[in-house]
């Protein structure tokens, strides 16, 4: 069984077609590149799946390990496994970083029925996996991305995803605003998490990043729907020709 | 032509009956007392069209006026015993009135430190105590209605003095129970003289029964030393039917520290009033406070913050949080005088509303007189950011917990100002009591 399977879905918002009879199906342990043009739904596919109300689903169904994820709440899908690295983490200030980590954490554990950590034992997993990403203890006493550079707030969404240990991470352009070394630090935080048991939505522009976590199959989104899946090769092309080639065949 | 005829409510009636029966077992002051009955009767209870009152009818809100509370009984004071109790980690000095009356045998008055005194106000007005006496009324003048009121009905409360250069080891914790034995009116007055340079912390509680039905108007002037450094934290909490009309008369001296915070959960009808006066110059005051209600409360914070002394720094912080069909009421004015250059005065006011009904009213005002000064004013009212409880929901936070987050947050921006670390998390325990209650 396919660790999440979407078919034929139909998102608007505000009366606005977005996603167009979209079909993607994931693999237990694959890693999935998704790339396509701006506008084009990779967000609001990404938002979707994370359970964000905005948006009305007209169409279609998403199975996740066989059960229908779209009746879930966001909380419940988090704490079943889905995993969304925001394409643009938000600010909250008066939330501690910290107090924000482990309230996240223990409200899934107790979800799924276990025990919730202590405290010594939560501090030293998040500073191990904070020191791994060159997150530094001053930034995690803050605001929950408060202040924070573009690029710190994409690590600390690694971050995030390194303690939550998801089932499914999607992705959503974590490597833009990323300089060229914390690039690297961001996909060895992925690469480590990759595992036969966890699968990766990984939604870039970008060939490069790519290189450096090496995708099972690539897939192209234009105008709402998967229009071309492919091999780790289809980035390169891409990156060369572009897409124009799909929105005339979209229009 | 025909005098317009004054129409008095029922309320209105009621007091002036109570009034003329009570006044000659109330204890002294009978000629101050007098004065500032007549200036209740003129004027009334405070109605909308009186703008200081715009938002809290007081005379719609209150239906009847309840008969002065007796002096409490040995069950009334066995209820008292475990007041104050939910601050036990202030490690305070319990001095505690039940039903407006000084209790001393539930107060802890053993071994008070040098340059402290605590008495009965009751005592001090009936033996006409010329400190008292010079000091009533006059920390901060004011023709305010509700304090007209207090002054004519006043029957205890304490007064408190910290001699100059003393320093307070621990806080002075003022429990105000309601005992709650039948519906009642309680008229409190204290007053705290802090000397030069000497350092106090006052905490008021008002509590009482849940079922307590009463009618409080208690009143504080605390006159402020110059270089003292004083704390005052009023925290309005029990008797779910009360109406609470409370008002601070406070009076800062040069190159003092004033920190004072307003911490409000319950009661039916809370009027909290502040009037601070900066008196001497290089002053360093905060003036923040934290409102949570639900249901149909309604609680309205009015301040006068009057820069009457130059130089002097001014923080004001207010946060409201509403649910249910409650309203929460802000006004706040800056004067700074002509002659207070250099004041910094800031306010912001901000309420958070969780639910359609609730209702925010701010008035924020400035009367700058001076033209040297940096002041200025925010207000905001406004939901909770779907955005970010999506955020916090997406990493598996549920969707109330995501909201008490939030809701800490808001409300942590004002109740950090907290100088006391013990106090600090007694609230902080408050908030999150306030929010298992919407779970
Ligand atoms: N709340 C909204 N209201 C109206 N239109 C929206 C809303 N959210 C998204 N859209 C529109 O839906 C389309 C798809 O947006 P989406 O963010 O999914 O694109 P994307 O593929 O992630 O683009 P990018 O590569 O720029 O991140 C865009 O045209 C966008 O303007
Ligand atoms: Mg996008």
């Amino acid at each position: 069984m396919a660790l999440l399977e979407i078919k034929n879905l139909h998102v608007s918002v505000d009366g606005k077609k977005i996603l167009n009879g979209l079909n993607l199906t994931v693999e237990k342990g694959q890693v999935a590149a998704i790339m396509g043009p701006n506008g084009s739904g990779k967000s609001t596919l990404a938002h979707v799946l994370a359970g964000k109300d905005d948006y009305e689903i007209t169409e279609g169904s998403v199975l996740f390990e066989g059960e229908d994820l779209l009746s879930l709440s966001p909380d419940e899908r988090a704490a079943k496994g889905v995993f969304l690295a925001f394409q643009y983490p938000l600010e909250i200030p008066g939330v501690a970083t910290m107090m924000f980590l482990r309230t996240a954490l223990n409200a899934q554990r107790k979800k799924r029925g276990q025990e919730e950590l202590s405290a010594p034992d939560f501090n030293r997993r998040v500073f191990d996996a904070a020191a791994k990403l060159g997150i530094e203890r001053d930034m995690l006493r803050r605001g929950v991305n408060v202040g924070f550079s573009g690029g710190e707030k994409k690590r600390n969404e690694v971050l995030q995803m390194a303690l939550l240990e998801p089932k499914l991470a999607v992705l959503d352009e974590t490597d833009s605003g990323l300089d060229i070394d914390a690039l690297k630090i961001v996909s060895d935080g992925v690469n480590r998490l990759r595992s036969p048991e966890r699968s990766f939505v990984v939604i870039t522009h970008y060939q490069r990043l790519l290189d450096y976590i090496v995708p099972d199959v690539v897939h192209v989104l234009s105008k709402g729907r998967i229009v071309r899946t492919g091999g780790k090769e289809l980035a390169l092309e891409l990156e060369a020709k572009g897409y124009a080639q799909y929105q005339e065949e979209m229009a | 032509m025909a005098e317009m005829a004054v129409i008095k409510t029922p309320a209105e009636t009621a007091l002036s009956v109570a009034f003329a029966t009570a006044k000659g077992k109330l204890p002294g002051a009978a000629a101050l007392r007098e004065t500032a009955f007549k200036r209740f009767e003129t004027a009334g209870l405070p109605h909308r069209r009186v703008e200081e009152w715009k938002y809290t009818d007081l005379r719609a809100l209150m239906r009847d006026a309840k008969p002065l509370a007796p002096p409490p009984d040995a069950a009334a004071k066995a209820r008292a015993s475990n007041a104050g109790a939910a601050f036990a980690a202030v490690e305070g000095r319990r001095i505690v009135l039940v039903d407006g009356a000084f209790v001393p045998e539930l107060s802890d008055l053993a071994g008070l430190e040098p340059g402290l005194t605590i008495r009965s106000m009751a005592h001090a007005l009936a033996t006409g105590d010329a400190a008292v006496a010079t000091r009533l009324g006059q920390v901060v003048p004011t023709d305010n209605v509700a304090v007209a009121l207090n002054t004519a009905l006043m029957r205890d409360g304490v007064v408190i003095e910290v001699a100059p250069g003393a320093a307070l080891a621990r806080p002075l914790h003022l429990v105000f129970f309601n005992a709650g034995g039948a519906p009642a009116a309680v008229f409190t007055r204290s007053l705290a003289v802090i000397g030069k340079a000497a350092r106090a912390m006052l905490i008021e509680s008002h509590e009482g029964v849940a079922e307590a039905d009463y009618q409080v108007n208690t009143a504080l002037e605390i006159a402020v030393g110059d270089e003292a450094h004083v704390d005052h934290i009023k925290i309005t909490g029990g008797g779910a039917g009360t109406l609470h009309v409370s008002s601070l008369m406070a009076a800062i001296g040069a190159h003092a520290r004033f920190n004072e915070f307003l911490f409000t959960t319950a009661a039916a009808v809370v009027r909290n009033q502040l009037f601070v006066h900066f008196k001497g110059e290089e002053t360093v005051a905060g003036i923040r406070g934290a409102t949570l209600l639900n249901g149909k409360q309604h609680a309205d914070t009015t301040l006068v913050a009057d820069h009457v002394a130059g130089a002097c720094i001014s923080r004001e912080v207010f946060k409201t949080v509403l649910d249910g069909e409650s309203r929460g009421v802000f006004q706040g004015k800056i004067i700074v005088a002509p002659q207070a250059q250099k004041t910094d005065a800031k306010m912001s006011a901000h309420a958070l509303l969780l639910s359609e009904e609730a209702e925010a009213d701010s008035k924020p005002e400035l009367e700058i007189f001076a033209d040297d000064v940096q002041c200025g004013h925010g207000s905001t009212a406004g939901a909770l950011d779907d955005d970010l409880l999506f955020y916090l929901k997406a990493r598996g936070i549920p969707h109330k917990e995501a909201e008490s987050l939030m809701i800490q947050a808001f409300v942590g921006e004002a109740v950090d100002g907290i100088e006391h670390a013990g106090l600090r998390d007694t609230l902080i325990d408050h908030v999150a009591a306030w929010l298992k209650t919407r779970e």
